[in-house]
């Protein structure tokens, strides 16, 4: 493994240590909701930041996951194990064959497509009836559990979730340094230059697509199994657009955008809640969503790049990009 | 040159460390003191998950208003025993994931019980945090599945009658009047799809048949197509589950389309709004409503009347508005914690046995009588028959 | 069964009504701009909001509809100033964002200054239901329509008859050609943004007497409206009423005929025939015949 930006690793399992420390359930619980945001948001981030494709259909997957492990899980009993896997599994399945039309279409027409998607999945989480528990959802999902050791604590599961995410990024740092990574990042600068320098656009936008819709619902699986409860509302199109602006957040085309956009979407969610009632006392949910609105169009007026953009300080000189910038200017 | 910038960048780097862990360990709560060794008069603290903003918003309203005003007027009048009640509220915004979050925050700030949440999806999410933590939560919302079964919701109550107790209400009113074909119209929601759960079973052997079943979506601007097929039916009398402003949107259609069968609504549109909304359609629907809404009508030996009289005094006097069954149910979940803070005292496992002990509790939705089996308490007693009279309700039994 | 048809068909002109007053909206700053404003359905909600709070005054309805639709049509170029103007340049996908996050605050404001209530706001015009041939129409869809009907005609005449218009064309055409010739782009994606909120006020107050009124139905309506104008072809005025007018239909038929549950899914699957296969809209498909 080719790991030249250990630094970032470093610090993030730093990090990740200190909750441990502080054993708090609510931080990891927090952490855990952190984590599998980060997770969709990095497939979101592979697909929007790489391959240029928006998505406003995301919730789907993620929901997809959470309903197939839910299933799997209380209707059939098979072991969660395997239950996890087919929520990963089942969502690719899908976003491979809707991605073949679905990805030929461009720009806001994507958009519009996937979030028509998202809806009709959404009115099947509530038409399912026997199925899906219908629009009350389905409750008593077990624990995830491998062999005889149950995720059963907060602390368990928010290792397991970070575990996961830690591997995925190792997998996408790779990746983005790989020749398929710099074949993505050419379709999101130029489709016609990339098929001319013999890429096939078609496959790789719906190889990153069906990645995006496996992470989300893996993560959907996982979240299943932590409240152990399911129901159509976490799923709506107000999710789509949540992750979206996690991406576009932490930056997109970067490494650790999709991870800083999660945890500043959340964290700031959680902060808003104590911190707005100290300043406006008696202030409710409506100024934190006035302030939400405020800093996120501020964010895009002023670092239009996303928060990643603004670490031109703390970054790492990539030596490969570098160069390779240089050769495109010269 | 480059090795100053390189020096700042590692030096940069180190601050931004410092900084993230120092805002990690200040947002992680910090660890209570244990809760049972506080003694003299050290606050009492209880949480509260309401869905303030969002979908149900108009659920969470009334019922952090209600519970604000309770908190003040319990530590006005010396507290529990003299402790005073430390209330917080929290926000969830009508999300189940927002939900979760909030109940471990209180539970870490050491919440001895939760109240909430207002709408069943947002309570649902929040029971196997309960469970696992052993904290008792009193939900404030409908669906029988919070409480049932029993033996998995050890440490969850609940303080709005289930919609078994007012369909059961109806179901007595056709019997008498004999009409046995109804037509059921629901909202595309946990609280339809509980309603048509619930009458589905209570018709089965009791000689009614549903001739029509429509459903609608909340955000549905017209029903008209739904009661074109309920009038080509064959059905004597339309049921509704649903609630403001999709329920008066309804009630507006029903009369415009010339439906002149009797019109029955479920509790869910007990409030002034759905009338005024409704613009003069209301007149002649019948509901099954808990008995804050008629207060002045109903028998003065009734046993919740002065309970319900100074809840309507306190609250008028107070937000200078009508209470409404939400704020009820928020009273009622307060009052029961209360009553079981006081036998119990700062002790979890002592206040959830406390709670599964009350008997003849009177409160706004009802006389509650827990038992290791019913967690909710509320019998067909807690329910009236009224119907909208020129726009005012009007006990008709 | 004829007469139910009928009735289906009264209450899709109805919603259709609805739609395409969103959708003509959305379409208009979209044309002009290139920006989809997801904030467009919060401008419907503040302005039906508004004229609740003017109507309480005691003013006549003329006076509230006009009052709200220049409050609101101000909301609307200030709000440009502040965000639109300063990120000019940006993405398209950042224009979006920006517009959701206005759309978040726009709510959040509406929630806290009309907290979660629903209001209702009386039919422009007095007694209830009309009944042809044993179904019932709203009145108020007519209004609707008529509103519909002036502002397409607005339209024309303003991008047909006026400096401006055709500065606005010209503009949409070719922007660095149009900056040529002197006509400054900014102004024209202010005035796109000022006429985004008297129009969705306008839409507001006239469909608040059938819809009701809370501070958080813009964004359904908003999608809805989306949903109309991407069938129309999203850049096509005309073709934006007639999506607005189909949908309505298509939903009506749907939940009285099929299920109304399903109603939502069919028109989605609609929406996904016509990106795929018709991307210029139905509309762009009948005009292709035409010529």
């Amino acid at each position: 493994m080719k790991l030249k930006n250990y630094r970032g690793f470093i610090i993030l399992l730093l990090l990740l240590i200190i909750p441990l420390v502080a054993e708090s359930n609510y931080l990891y619980s927090t952490l855990v909701i952190i984590g599998l945001y980060a997770i969709i948001v990095q497939g979101l981030g592979i697909l929007m930041g790489y391959a240029g494709q928006v998505s406003f259909g995301h919730a789907a997957f993620f929901g997809l996951g959470g309903y197939t492990a839910a299933i799997i899980s209380t209707r059939f009993h098979w072991p969660t194990l395997l239950a996890l896997l087919a929520s990963a599994i089942l969502p690719g399945i899908i976003a491979g064959l809707i991605g073949r039309q679905t990805l030929k279409l461009r720009e806001l027409y994507l958009a519009l497509a996937t979030l028509s998607f998202g809806i009709l999945v959404h009115i099947f989480f509530n038409e399912g009836g026997e199925l899906t528990g219908g629009p009350s959802g389905m409750s008593g999902i077990p624990n995830l559990s491998i062999g005889s050791f149950e995720f059963d604590s907060d602390q368990k599961f928010y290792l397991l979730v970070w575990l996961i995410l830690l591997m995925l990024l190792i997998g996408i740092y790779n990746l983005v340094h790989s020749r398929t990574g710099r074949a993505l990042c050419s379709i999101r600068e130029s489709e016609y230059a990339a098929e001319n320098a013999g890429i096939d656009c078609a496959r790789l936008k719906l190889q990153a697509f069906v990645f995006s819709a496996l992470l989300a619902g893996l993560a959907g699986g996982l979240y299943a199994f932590y409240v152990s409860f399911i129901s159509p509302s976490p799923f709506s199109f107000h999710t789509s657009v949540q992750f979206v602006l996690m991406a576009v957040i932490g930056g997109l085309g970067t490494f650790w955008g999709p991870v800083i956009g999660a945890v500043v979407v959340v964290a700031l969610n959680e902060l808003l809640r104590e911190i707005v009632p100290l300043l406006i006392p008696g202030a409710g949910g409506e100024y934190q969503i006035i302030i939400y609105g405020v800093i996120l169009v501020g964010l895009m007026i002023f670092q239009p790049k996303g928060l990643s953009g603004m670490g031109q300080y703390f970054r790492i000189p990539l030596k490969k990009q570098l160069k390779a910038d240089v050769k495109i200017r010269g | 040159m480059r090795k100053i910038t390189m020096r700042l960048k590692s030096k940069l780097w180190l601050a931004l460390l410092l900084v993230l862990s120092l805002l990690i360990s200040a947002c992680s709560p910090t660890k209570e003191a244990d809760v049972k060794s506080t003694g003299g008069n050290e606050p009492y603290k209880i949480g509260a998950v309401l869905d303030i903003s969002g979908n149900s918003s108009s659920l969470g309203v009334p019922e952090r208003d209600t519970l604000l005003m309770m908190v003040e007027k319990l530590n006005a009048n010396g507290g529990v025993k003299g402790h005073p009640i430390d209330l917080t509220i929290m926000d969830n915004k009508s999300d189940e994931t927002e939900s979760v979050l909030a109940v471990k925050t209180l539970i870490e700030k050491g919440a001895l019980a939760i109240l909430g949440a207002s709408s069943s999806g947002t309570s649902m999410a929040m029971i196997k945090t309960v469970e696992s933590e052993k904290v008792p939560m009193i939900s404030l919302a409908a669906a029988s599945s919070i409480v049932e079964p029993t033996s998995e919701r050890e440490w969850v109550y609940k303080t709005a009658q289930s919609d078994i107790v007012m369909i059961n209400k109806i179901i007595s009113y056709l019997k008498k009047n004999n009409q046995n074909k109804i037509a059921f119209l629901y909202m595309n929601n946990s609280y339809g799809d509980n309603g048509k759960k619930a009458i589905s079973a209570a018709v089965k052997d009791s000689g009614i048949d549903i001739v029509a079943e429509e459903k609608f979506d909340a955000n549905d601007k017209d029903m008209t197509p739904q009661l074109t097929k309920v009038k080509a039916s064959e059905a004597q009398v339309a049921i509704v589950w649903a609630i403001p402003p999709s329920a008066s949107i309804l009630t507006k259609n029903f009369k415009d389309i010339g439906l002149s069968i009797p019109l029955i609504h479920s509790h869910g549109v007990g409030n002034q709004k759905f009338i005024e909304l409704a613009q003069g359609a209301a007149d002649g629907v019948i509901l099954p409503i808990g008995k804050l809404s008629v207060t002045q009508q109903i028998s003065d030996n009734d046993s919740q009347k002065k309970v319900l009289e100074s809840y309507i005094a306190d609250y008028s006097k107070k937000y200078n508005a009508e209470p409404n069954s939400f704020g009820g149910y928020a009273w009622d979940a307060f009052n029961l914690l209360v009553n079981a803070l006081e036998k119990a005292g700062p002790d979890r496992v002592a206040i959830r046995d406390e709670l599964e002990k009350t008997q003849g509790f009177v409160g706004i939705s009802g006389v509650f009588n827990m038992t290791p089996q019913d967690h909710n308490g509320l019998k067909e007693d807690s329910a009236v028959l009224v119907q909208v009279d020129q726009g005012k309700w009007k006990l008709i039994e | 069964m004829e007469e139910q048809l009928l009735q289906l068909l009264f209450t899709g002109l109805t919603l259709g009504s609805i739609y395409s007053i969103i959708a003509l909206t959305l379409v208009t700053t979209f044309n002009v701009t290139g920006i989809l404003n997801l904030a467009q359905g919060e401008f419907v909600v503040i302005g039906a909001l508004l004229a609740v709070s003017l109507q309480g005054t005691g003013m006549p309805m003329i006076a509230v509809f006009i009052v709200s639709v220049i409050l609101v049509a101000i909301l609307g170029g200030l709000l440009e100033r502040l965000t639109i103007y300063r990120a000019r340049g940006a993405s398209n996908l950042s224009m979006l964002i920006i517009t959701i996050g206005l759309s978040i605050s726009l709510r959040g404001l509406a929630l806290l200054i009309w907290g979660t209530e629903t209001y209702s706001l009386p039919a422009f015009s007095k007694g209830g239901s009309m009944v042809l041939g044993g179904a019932a129409l709203n009145p108020q869809s007519i209004w609707i329509f008529a509103l519909v009907g002036v502002t397409l005609t607005g339209l024309y005449g303003f991008f047909g008859h006026t400096f401006w218009g055709k500065a606005v064309k010209a503009s949409v055409y070719n922007q660095t050609g149009a900056r040529l010739q002197g006509i400054n782009l900014n102004t024209i994606s202010f005035l796109a943004f000022v006429a985004a909120g008297g129009l969705g006020a306008a839409a507001g107050v006239s469909i608040g007497p059938i819809t009701m009124v809370t501070y958080d139905m813009g964004f359904m309506l908003g999608v809805k409206g989306f949903v109309a104008a991407a069938i129309g072809g999203l850049s096509n005025v005309g073709g934006a009423v007639i999506g607005g007018i189909l949908l309505g239909i298509l939903e009506s038929f749907s939940s009285g005929l099929i299920s109304s549950g399903l109603k939502d899914a069919i028109s989605m699957i609609i929406l996904l025939g016509v990106l795929l296969f018709r991307p210029e809209g139905i509309i762009g498909a009948i005009r292709e015949r035409k010529i």
